[in-house]
């Protein structure tokens, strides 16, 4: 290969050496070319068709014509597609502050005893919703929140019998419902991210806030939050994402329904480009989803990456 | 220190009930799979003689066999492959830095929160023209293209802390790129490989939405997809279905189990990267 003559040079000569690996960067070029390969054809080239897609009318099959921005305009107007973008930004409630905020609060009651064989043995369970299939939390919380299901069980012997329903089934609880399954996955992951992050802060400043006279919850807003910025920047980024972007979990509890109630643009997408043959319009709102991810993740990532190594 | 012991007795109730509402769903399947099927069993109801049946009848009607193979098909075709390009591409991002290489960055980084969903439909028509619809390799090829910008991403995050002495050092001995690479970095990468080999697994397992929409059948597609086709023709009894359900979550279960300090360590730094 091209790098082979600089080789035989002399270990004194730092230049010469650099030079060898200069040499070696058209190779550089022919490692990448594999990955780039593959990324081009299976991303690339899909990103730039959608956003061609999304100016045409075309139900997949026949000739298409061409709309302009219409897709786009009717994706903010039609009540239907709006509705599953909102419905979306709703489900970050769910998905992202609950599990941030509650990650927060349960990570820094157990982080005196995050090295106890209780924590260890709870951390391997925690983890659980991170490894199954979506499709198989949706199963299991669509039974849980059924009219005969756990859910109910536990509500009635509470006493609260009078609110029991079919929570995926109920207009107004449908979508808080999807929300607690995506809260219960997630969860898990966000406590452990900021246990991690919490291990890291140096215990002394804890010791002398507790020589001020700092109590717990002095501690935790002076010194927790501050040092867990980059961590909490990274739970929030993979939970809005996880609730802009959810599919798995809709399709299986809900479908959409009732009515259209749970419909979010992931599953809005799908059912437009194969069951409706709507191409063009499933095209815009999947450019629209897209630029409301990137729209909400290159900000969190700029406001907490500065600090980190 | 008192307040401390009581701190120290919060947590553990707050563990305990974490882990609770963690395992519910979990027991809640298992439970409501021992009822004979066809019936509605209320909540949490241990049943009076427990059909263990029921799970053979689960495997028969889920094929799981078949499931399994097609699964671990599926894996065998997307991760080792990925891994190679990844690690090649972060190797020459990361340590060859070859002019360009910021921009190749970029634009692989550009694709680290795509979401699926996103390009499924170009995608349904470009795998079409290929005439691999309803093929496993629907689901292989887009699959390593679409894990590359994490792939790369974290590869390449091993590779610039490898000191360039190292390669000059093997350079002098004569050694060209493609040896260089193969007998000197990948050894020493091998746990950064490792760590993102298991991740791919587990997204490949899970990988719902490229197989239902290119893939109609289910015994070509992944575990996750499976099951989403075994919701929809069992969907109506409860017991099987959740006996089914179990099942199919055994594999990835028992391989975490296993795995689990690997698994929770590369989970948690994969968040953390990407």
């Amino acid at each position: 290969m091209a790098a082979q003559p600089t080789a035989g040079r002399s270990r004194r000569e730092r230049r010469p050496a650099r030079a060898g690996l200069r040499t070696s960067r058209l190779v550089g070029w022919l490692f990448v070319a594999p990955a780039l390969a593959f990324y081009a054809v299976f991303v690339l080239r899909p990103i730039l068709l959608t956003l061609q897609y999304s100016l045409y009318e075309w139900d997949g099959i026949g000739p298409s014509s061409w709309v302009g921005l219409g897709n786009y305009g009717a994706v903010f107007t039609d009540p239907d597609l709006f509705d599953a973008v909102l419905n979306a930004v709703k489900l970050i409630a769910f998905f992202s502050a609950i599990p941030v905020l509650l990650g927060l609060a349960i990570a820094s009651t157990i982080r005196r005893i995050a090295a106890s064989r209780l924590a260890l043995v709870a951390r391997t369970v925690i983890f659980l919703p991170q490894v199954i299939p979506l499709v198989a939390a949706g199963i299991a919380w669509s039974w849980l929140l059924s009219s005969t299901g756990v859910i109910n069980q536990l509500l009635t012997r509470l006493g609260l019998g009078g609110v029991t329903r079919a929570w995926l089934g109920d207009f107004s609880t449908a979508l808080p419902a999807v929300g607690v399954i995506g809260a219960w996955v997630l969860l898990g992951l966000c406590t452990l991210l900021l246990l991690a992050g919490m291990s890291k802060i140096d215990p002394a400043l804890y010791e002398a806030a507790r020589m001020d006279g700092a109590g717990p919850i002095r501690e935790f807003v002076s010194i927790t939050v501050p040092s867990l910025r980059q961590e909490i920047g990274v739970c929030v980024t993979v939970t809005v994402i996880a609730a802009l972007a959810t599919f798995d979990i809709v399709y299986i509890a809900t479908q959409g329904g009732p009515g259209n109630a749970t419909m979010v643009p992931g599953l809005e997408i799908y059912y437009l480009a194969f069951s409706e043959r709507e191409v063009g319009m499933a095209s815009a709102l999947a450019v629209v989803l897209m630029v409301l991810v990137l729209a909400c993740s290159l900000p969190i990532q700029w406001l907490t990456r500065d600090r980190s190594s | 220190m008192i307040v401390g012991r009581r701190e120290a007795w919060t947590g553990r109730v707050l563990l305990i009930l974490l882990m609770a509402v963690t395992l519910l769903p979990f027991v809640s399947l298992f439970v409501t799979a021992l009822h004979p099927s066809g019936t509605y069993p209320p909540g949490l109801d241990w049943p009076a003689q427990p059909r263990w049946g029921n799970f053979a009848d689960a495997f028969q009607s889920a094929r799981m066999g078949e499931l399994l193979k097609s699964s671990t098909l599926i894996v065998l075709g997307v991760v080792p492959l990925s891994l190679v390009l990844a690690t090649m591409a972060g190797f020459a991002i990361g340590h060859l830095r070859m002019a360009g290489r910021n921009l190749v960055f970029l634009v692989f980084v550009l694709g680290l929160t795509l979401p699926f969903e996103g390009i499924i439909t170009p995608l349904y028509y470009q795998v079409r023209d290929m005439g691999l619809l309803n093929t496993r390799w629907a689901i292989i090829l887009p699959l390593i293209g679409l894990f590359m910008p994490f792939s790369v991403f974290w590869m390449r995050a091993h590779f610039v802390n490898m000191p360039e002495e190292l390669s000059e050092s093997a350079r002098m001995d004569g050694a060209n790129v493609w040896q260089l690479f193969w007998r000197i970095h990948v050894p020493l990468a091998m746990p950064a490989i490792s760590s993102l080999a298991i991740l791919l697994f587990l997204w490949t397992w899970n990988q719902f939405l490229l197989a239902i929409v290119l893939v109609d059948d289910p015994l070509k597609r992944t575990m996750s997809g499976a099951l989403g086709a075994f919701q929809g023709q069992w969907g109506t009894d409860i017991p099987l279905l959740c006996a089914g359900s179990l099942l199919i979550l055994a594999p990835t279960l028992v391989i975490f189990l296993i795995f689990q300090r690997r698994f929770v360590t590369a989970l948690l730094q994969g968040s953390l990267k990407g």
